[in-house]
């Protein structure tokens, strides 16, 4: 018997999200289009609906971030479910407990919902095996990121923003550009922009910042810039990662700017249309001109915007399953 | 009940306009209930004197059965394109029946502002109330069998029509 999907529950419907990889096209449109009325209930008046009121969410991240932590903080207020933050530097775990022993401790606090950030890729997925192991498969887990592996919500607010200001997948040529090795996010992107069916999918970089072996992905690899912006719909760039770099990968940040970082001159080779995004947080001259972060063709921060909703969405279709 | 016996959608939408006329205030904001009562909100928005503004609301994040069946497909965006504090405003269902849609609604409309009254008028009252909501302006009243779902229908002309169908859901 093949191994079901532990995304999925027994009727195939989506009870945790750990990867972008091999979730169904039908699972993707389905959360970008709950996503899209979710945007709006920003504008209203009482910034909340009632759906998830009741429900527990903690947000476990055993890894720095702000932006993502807080626009999962954020989509939970305004489901109504209550959140609670862990501050896991200060927690058990730097006593010695364990991660499972962790989750016990939080489901015996009746948690619905679990968001983990871990710097070991399968953490969350370890989490939701165990979950389902125990008998409590009504205790959802979203993976926000999780080593070099995946950030599917990541992965889901991009492919929200491309669909927002380009409609068909089918039709477009997406450029990712930079530090792919070590960027979770490029792998969510990739694994759905491929499973929309994009057209084309480059990446951009240096051979030092490329997994070995990417193009089984289904990317066509472009180690010059101008190169693989050409007829881009659509620029997506990566944080150069210095944090996580081992050894000497690039020769400085400078060298790497001139070569990958995206400038207006290059961004004039990709279609005139063309969108520039990026995850954030940006590196200002290291991977982005500050003339193209701030330009009209940037949708940077109505990416943070859209991340609120597609959040909100994946929230709310895992709660019921 | 068989559908030659439904009230005629058309009649009931003018029986409905002609109780609104005269007692609804001039300046009432017009609020449909997606999917069907957008469409009675509309045509009652033409067909009334007066200058009301007209509103949609998709009641889906505030339904009481979100924890059985989940979130509807499809799931429309609520537009009040007006000031919903201090108005006057007419809820408008096709089909009125245990009442928690227009209790979805009422709590929703809440989140938009503080309004001064809400009234309620609905194309056909099926009876089989399961909350205290009583509705303001009734186009038809008739009784049907509770395994039954009574379904509006809008052609491309955009005449209206009242079918049965087997319950799926509670409305």
């Amino acid at each position: 018997m093949a191994a079901r999907n532990p995304q999925l529950n027994r009727n195939g419907e989506l009870t945790h999200l750990l990867t972008l990889e091999g979730l169904p096209a039908e699972i993707v449109t389905h959360i970008l289009d709950t996503a899209a009325p979710f945007v709006s209930i920003a504008e209203r008046e009482v910034k909340k609906v009632p759906l998830l009121r009741g429900k527990a969410m903690f947000n476990l991240f055993f890894e720095n971030s702000t932006r993502t932590r807080t626009t999962f903080e954020i989509a939970a207020k305004r489901l109504s479910a209550d959140v609670i933050n862990l501050n896991i530097g200060a927690s058990s775990t730097s006593k010695g407990e364990t991660l499972l022993d962790t989750v016990d401790n939080l489901c015996a606090m009746n948690a619905d919902l679990f968001v983990v950030r871990h710097s070991q890729s399968g953490a969350p997925h370890l989490i939701a095996s165990h979950l389902d192991a125990t008998g409590r498969a009504h205790v959802h887990v979203v993976n926000a990121g999780d080593g070099r592996h995946q950030h599917p919500t990541q992965g889901l607010l991009d492919l929200y923003t491309i669909r927002h200001y380009r409609k068909d997948f089918r039709a477009l040529t997406v450029a990712i550009v930079g530090d792919v090795l070590h960027s979770r996010v490029a792998r969510s992107l990739i694994h759905g922009l491929t499973t929309m069916r994009a057209a084309e999918v480059r990446v951009i970089a240096p051979r030092t910042l490329l997994p070995t072996r990417v193009e089984e992905l289904g990317v066509r690899v472009c180690s010059d810039m101008r190169e693989g912006l050409a007829g881009c719909d659509v620029v997506v760039m990566l944080r150069l990662q210095s944090e996580r770099m081992k050894g000497a990968l690039l020769p400085s940040a400078g060298e790497y700017f001139k070569h990958y970082g995206l400038t207006a001159e290059k961004l004039a080779l990709a279609k005139p249309d063309a969108i520039v995004m990026h995850p954030g947080p940006m590196n200002r001259g290291v991977e982005i001109d500050s003339a193209v972060a701030d330009g009209a063709r940037s949708v940077i921060l109505p990416q943070v915007t859209f991340g609120i909703a597609v959040r909100m969405a994946v929230l709310s279709i895992i709660s019921a399953n | 009940m068989t559908p030659d016996t439904l009230p005629d959608a058309e009649a009931a939408l003018a029986a409905l306009a002609d109780r609104m006329q005269g007692a609804v205030a001039h300046d009432a904001a017009l609020v449909g209930i997606y999917s069907g009562g957008a469409w009675i909100a509309e045509r009652l928005a033409a067909r009334l004197p007066g200058a009301h503004p007209l509103g949609f609301i998709d009641v889906s994040y505030y339904r009481d059965d979100y924890a059985l069946s989940g979130l509807k497909p499809n799931t429309r965006r609520t537009s009040l394109p007006f000031d919903v504090s201090g108005a006057t405003i007419v809820l408008v269902d096709d089909v009125l029946y245990t009442g928690r849609s227009v209790r979805a609604a009422v709590n929703e409309l809440f989140d938009f502002g503080r309004p001064e009254r809400i009234e309620l008028a609905v194309l056909v009252d099926r009876g089989g109330r399961e909350l205290p909501i009583e509705p303001t302006y009734v186009g038809a009243r008739l009784a049907v069998a509770r395994n039954l779902s009574i379904v509006l229908s809008r052609d491309p002309g955009g005449t209206l029509s009242l079918g049965v169908e087997p319950l799926t859901g509670v409305g």
